[in-house]
């Protein structure tokens, strides 16, 4: 994997709210292609992590660079890279006010400038990659958990990103939505996409992952393939926190 | 509970405001009454219609209710813009711009309408020309503006801060995230206290009237001065701006309605 070139770099990446340190001198490295898992307790700054990777947090200081390009207050950078960079969220997050293939659309139209028929050909072929075509013309608010963020997939993937970043897809999920959701998530992941994952799902992060990484306090505790991070992993912090989310 | 059900029924509602009006209006003319008021309601009509040679001719008071009509959709038109203005300069990200709101919110909110009339009219209309109507205008719409600012903000507020996120996360610009997701999703939220301005401004109007610009107060009081009929009058007058006011109300909980089948 390692052969591959890296689109996403982080560098001494600090964040900070107020006084309160949520990133801690953070380095990673992404390679295209590459399937990451970061897990770790609630409030290790797992989620805070992968919003600096689009922007949707400003980072205090260090470096953020995207295919090459560093994060700034350039607002056109950014955009250009949020394009490439699709982002997944906990609540879904879809547009209550349009129905499902215009949530699909809205993005392709407005933002890469597709005519309306060519986005809706997309919006539909997407639609198909998650299993519900049939559901094109309701709003989202008709739809079931599990079935608005397979929708949310689709709207990601309509922008046609390199990179897909998944923030807890699962947790808002009742049990038995989640494996539908994580059944897309699998067969994105055999796609080739670079894929980086918050999610407590490990038996999900067995099947895809390339990379595991934990998170502790702000700081990355371990990296590791998928093979030694669940077998043997070198820190106790990390082997604790298996140990805790493995029994059940 | 089954007296509460009887009492909050349709025919029981219109039975007890039947009754509490018809006090009222006893209570007005038996006083009037006491006082040896003469009662002219006869000629009442005559400031309303008139039918000269067959011809079918509105009067003072119909056209004073366009006057208020006309005005006050002006100046709500340009309230509009301008409270969307102010609403989206206090919530972008320029300083200058968010002091510029609040202070324009706060002189406009903490003064009383008459005084910033008088100061639309004689000096703003000094310095810029405008005439009786105009500064109407302006002061109406100023005033109105500052609480739809308020209005609007509530609403673009209310929307949830995810569909920011989600706007932004394909791409979007922070205008393009207002057009196509954030507005849209605010005007359900906004129509609503948006009637209440529509129905202020109709109200307000009337103190354009103490400048003399012919609306329908001012037809009120100028028919007063010809004829010292001020009770049936102001009755008049008052029923005039109930019926519209009323009318507004019913009209905008229908959009609403249309608003809320929609999604």
């Amino acid at each position: 994997m390692n052969q591959q070139k890296a689109v996403i770099e982080l560098r001494g990446l600090n964040k900070f709210y107020d006084k309160f340190q949520a990133l801690k001198d953070v380095d990673l490295t992404i390679h295209s292609g590459e399937r990451v898992v970061i897990c770790g307790p609630s409030g290790s700054g797992k989620s805070t992590l992968i919003r600096c990777v689009n922007r949707l947090e400003e980072h205090s200081s260090g470096v953020v660079s995207v295919n090459g390009t560093e994060l700034n207050d350039d607002t056109k950078n950014i955009r250009k890279i949020r394009q490439n960079v699709g982002m997944v969220f906990q609540q879904f997050n879809l547009f209550p006010h349009l129905t499902v293939l215009e949530n699909l659309t809205i993005g392709p139209r407005r933002v890469r400038g597709l005519s309306k028929a060519d986005a809706q050909a997309l919006g539909k072929k997407y639609l198909e990659r998650v299993h519900i075509p049939e559901q094109a013309d309701k709003y989202p608010a008709q739809l079931s958990g599990g079935q608005q963020q397979r929708v949310a997939i689709a709207r990601s993937l309509c922008m046609e990103p390199e990179i897909l970043l998944f923030d807890e897809p699962t947790s808002a999920l009742d049990p038995e939505m989640i494996n539908e959701v994580l059944d897309v998530m699998v067969e994105l992941a055999e796609s080739g996409i670079t894929m980086v994952c918050v999610t407590h799902e490990m038996g999900f992060a067995r099947k895809v992952a390339d990379t595991m990484v934990f998170m502790e306090d702000g700081e990355i505790v371990e990296t590791a393939p998928p093979e030694k991070f669940f077998t043997n992993p070198d820190s106790d912090r990390c082997r604790a926190f298996l140990d805790q989310i493995l029994d059940h | 509970m089954k007296i509460s059900r009887i009492t909050s029924s349709l025919p029981a509602s219109i039975l007890q405001y039947l009754i509490i009006m018809g006090v009222l209006i006893y209570t007005a003319y038996s006083g009037a009454q006491t006082m040896g008021y003469n009662w002219q309601w006869s000629r009442v009509p005559q400031f309303i219609y008139e039918i000269e040679d067959g011809q079918f001719i509105w009067k003072e008071i119909p056209k004073g209710l366009v006057g208020t009509l006309i005005i006050s959709a002006i100046s709500f038109v340009i309230a509009i813009a301008i409270g969307l203005g102010m609403a989206l300069l206090r919530l972008s990200d320029l300083i200058v711009g968010r002091i510029l709101s609040v202070t324009l919110l706060e002189i406009i909110r903490n003064i009383p309408i008459i005084v910033l009339l008088y100061v639309c009219y004689y000096i703003f209309g000094n310095i810029f020309k405008l005439d009786r109507f105009e500064a109407s205008v302006v002061c109406l719409s100023l005033y109105s503006g500052v609480q739809i600012s308020e209005v609007i903000r509530a609403g673009i507020q209310a929307v949830p801060k995810g569909q920011w996120e989600a706007a932004n996360s394909i791409g979007m610009s922070k205008i393009q995230a207002y057009i196509y997701i954030i507005i849209p999703q605010s005007i359900k939220l906004i129509i609503p206290p948006m009637t209440g301005e529509a129905v202020q401004m109709i109200r307000n109007s009337a103190i354009v009237s103490v400048i003399a610009v012919l609306e329908l107060t001012t037809a009120g009081r100028n028919i007063i001065s010809d004829t010292y009929m001020s009770f049936e009058i102001w009755f008049t007058v008052a029923a005039v701006y109930l019926v519209f006011t009323l009318l507004l109300s019913i009209i905008v909980s229908g959009v609403e309605k249309r608003f809320a089948i929609q999604t």
